[in-house]
């Protein structure tokens, strides 16, 4: 144990683990990956309407508005906190947008940046709460998620409101960025929006300090880390992330539907489990989301092509997720 | 054991400035009294015990110059000035540094991510994971750390005594003058005990004031310079190492007097 010997095992196979560990790191996503592959192959073989590029932008576009929910709750999940507020407050931005846009007339450049911040600050209040408040995330989400689906009635008398008279408001979701490419906006919306938020997780300060609170708290603390403020970033990027999802669902529906919405939140949070994000925190990652999302919409997509009932594509993806969450758990532990 | 000591460049006989220096430190939880004028003076290059029994305030007082519980009376000197510690964060602006006993480590990093916790390195608002993670391995080489194998390894794979070492590398990382031990080597066994005193003792040589709680008289008694003996709430004796015996130091921490050192008869049968 010399002074060389011992510079050199500290620097060599740090090099050699590095690799390993960023390789181990991936293998969940390769995992859920590989379901994905497994699962469109076999619909593939199964029917002849599955793989062609018709169905394959339908599976994206249907992914989009799942998605977008998915990808922001990710980092509230990886925080170690739970958002079921995204499905509601979806519909309540999507109405705002209609108030602002239908009912009063604002252009659109005011009234969908105006909606989307209206997420923001659905966020910004279930960030207080659980934070300057102290109420466990799942009530204070929970409570949120009732004061938005009530909202979202009354500010539109509980009728659906119609963008049909705002110029350009449909093409949000449905037109084509390059004319005659059947390749909705609204794909790229959340292909964009994915990466903004994966480089937030994985690049920045934020993200770093969201998987330290959601793995240790308490250390975090002591590491000198502002953990409310933390918090209360991650709720406000998931509440942009629900004001997003509210803009584009209404522009694919061409309205804004006060009563739905309910029910988008498990389905995001079934994504984003499916993907590889450990629901007590700290680990997780916005690819494995998409991934997630993507397989519940092939299975959807797929099974509907198969003439399943609705009935039994539910039944099938609960299935799934209990599968790829004890898979994901094996795999742990036998590592551990 | 003598070896060791004549390393370091502090002569116990002639102290060298405390870089830290608390006087008359008081602190209430409520009805309950925990520190009593405690005065401590934590030197650069020596390794200071603490010592005390269940209860005696050890912890209380190493939060208390963490700035996690800010003290309710006396001062607090750093490299002469007086300074106040009221968060974590003004600790660490200082440079002080504190080990805690539960360590704190999150699990799912790795030994970078958590070295550079809370004080992260970017480049462009994006972290610079490249340079991140050069000064830690330099830290952990220079520390002479061997038992690490890659700096990417998530904690939660590491031995008790290799998050012990990550836990005190962290500490270095940052140019820290003060570096708070509370209890490193409760949990660890033998050959990892030894090497958390290894490291303990190199903190000192780089010209750190080490500030170490022990349980354990052997660690106490290898490693430290000095050694204050805090007795319900009360320093009663601060003493070179060299000048003590392990029943002295027993004795302290029991009774809170030794012969002629810590209390006076008198205030400790008014105790």
């Amino acid at each position: 144990m010399t002074a060389t010997d011992t510079t050199d095992t500290v620097d060599h196979p740090a090099r050699r683990g590095g690799l390993a560990g960023a390789a181990r790191a991936r293998l969940q996503q390769l995992l859920a990956l590989a379901s994905l592959l497994v699962i469109g192959a076999f619909f593939s073989v199964a029917s002849p309407f599955f793989l062609t590029y018709g169905n394959f932008t339908a599976i994206l576009f249907s992914t989009v508005v799942i998605g977008t929910l998915a990808v922001g709750t990710t980092l509230v999940i990886v925080s170690g906190g739970i958002d079921l507020s995204l499905g509601t407050g979806m519909a309540l931005c999507a109405v705002v947008a209609g108030v602002l846009m239908v009912d009063l007339g604002l252009p659109l450049a005011v009234g969908v940046p105006a909606a989307i911040l209206f997420g923001g600050l659905i966020g910004l209040v279930n960030g207080l709460n659980v934070t300057l408040l102290g109420i466990p995330p799942f009530i204070a989400t929970l409570a949120m998620m009732l004061v938005a689906g009530g909202l979202a009635l009354v500010l539109s008398n509980s009728a659906p409101i119609y963008f049909t008279d705002v110029p350009g408001y449909l093409d949000i979701s449905t037109g084509n960025l390059v004319p005659g490419v059947d390749f909705p906006n609204a794909v790229l919306i959340l292909l964009v929006a994915a990466v903004v938020a994966g480089l937030v997780l994985s690049r920045t300060v934020l993200g770093r300090h969201t998987y330290s609170v959601g793995s240790n708290e308490a250390a975090t603390a002591l590491s000198g880390v502002d953990v409310r403020r933390v918090k209360i970033a991650v709720y406000v990027l998931a509440g942009l992330f629900t004001g997003l999802a509210g803009i584009l669902i209404s522009a694919r529906l061409g309205s804004a539907q006060p009563a739905t919405g309910m029910g988008y939140e498990l389905q995001a949070i079934a994504a984003v489990v499916i993907g590889g994000t450990s629901l007590s925190g700290g680990r997780g990652s916005v690819v494995g989301t998409l991934i997630g999302a993507l397989i519940i919409s092939v299975l959807n997509n797929g099974l509907q092509i198969m003439s399943i009932p609705q009935e039994w594509q539910n039944v099938i993806l609960g299935c799934v997720i209990l599968v790829a969450v004890y898979a994901d758990m094996l795999r742990r532990r036998r590592r551990g | 054991m003598n070896d060791q000591r004549a390393g370091s460049p502090a002569d116990p006989t002639e102290p060298v400035r405390p870089v830290l220096r608390l006087s008359g430190v008081n602190k209430s939880f409520g009805p309950v009294h925990v520190l009593h004028d405690v005065d401590l003076a934590v030197r650069p290059g020596e390794v200071t015990a603490l010592v005390g029994d269940n209860g005696a305030g050890k912890s209380t007082l190493v939060k208390c110059i963490a700035g996690i519980h800010p003290v309710d009376g006396g001062s607090i000197h750093f490299d002469g000035e007086p300074v106040r510690i009221t968060s974590p964060k003004d600790a660490a602006d200082l440079g002080i540094e504190v080990v805690y006993q539960d360590l704190a480590l999150a699990d799912n990093l790795d030994i970078v991510q958590n070295m550079f916790l809370g004080r992260e390195r970017t480049r462009g608002g994006l972290l610079d994971e490249t340079d991140m993670e050069r000064a830690a391995r330099d830290t952990l080489a220079s520390l002479s750390v061997r038992t690490v194998a890659s700096v990417r390894t998530p904690v939660s794979a590491l031995s008790g005594g290799q998050r012990q070492t990550v836990a005190i590398a962290k500490a270095v990382l940052w140019n820290s003058r003060v570096v708070l031990l509370d209890e490193p080597t409760a949990a660890l066994g033998v050959a990892q005990t030894r090497q958390v005193l290894d490291l303990v003792r190199r903190l000192a040589e780089r010209g750190l004031g080490v500030v170490l709680i022990s349980h354990n008289m052997n660690d106490v008694f290898e490693v430290a310079d000095r050694i204050a003996t805090l007795y319900l709430g009360r320093l009663v004796a601060e003493l070179p190492t060299r000048d003590t015996t392990h029943a002295q130091v027993v004795e302290l921490i029991t009774a809170g007097r030794s012969g002629d050192l810590g209390l006076p008869r008198a205030e400790n049968v008014a105790l």
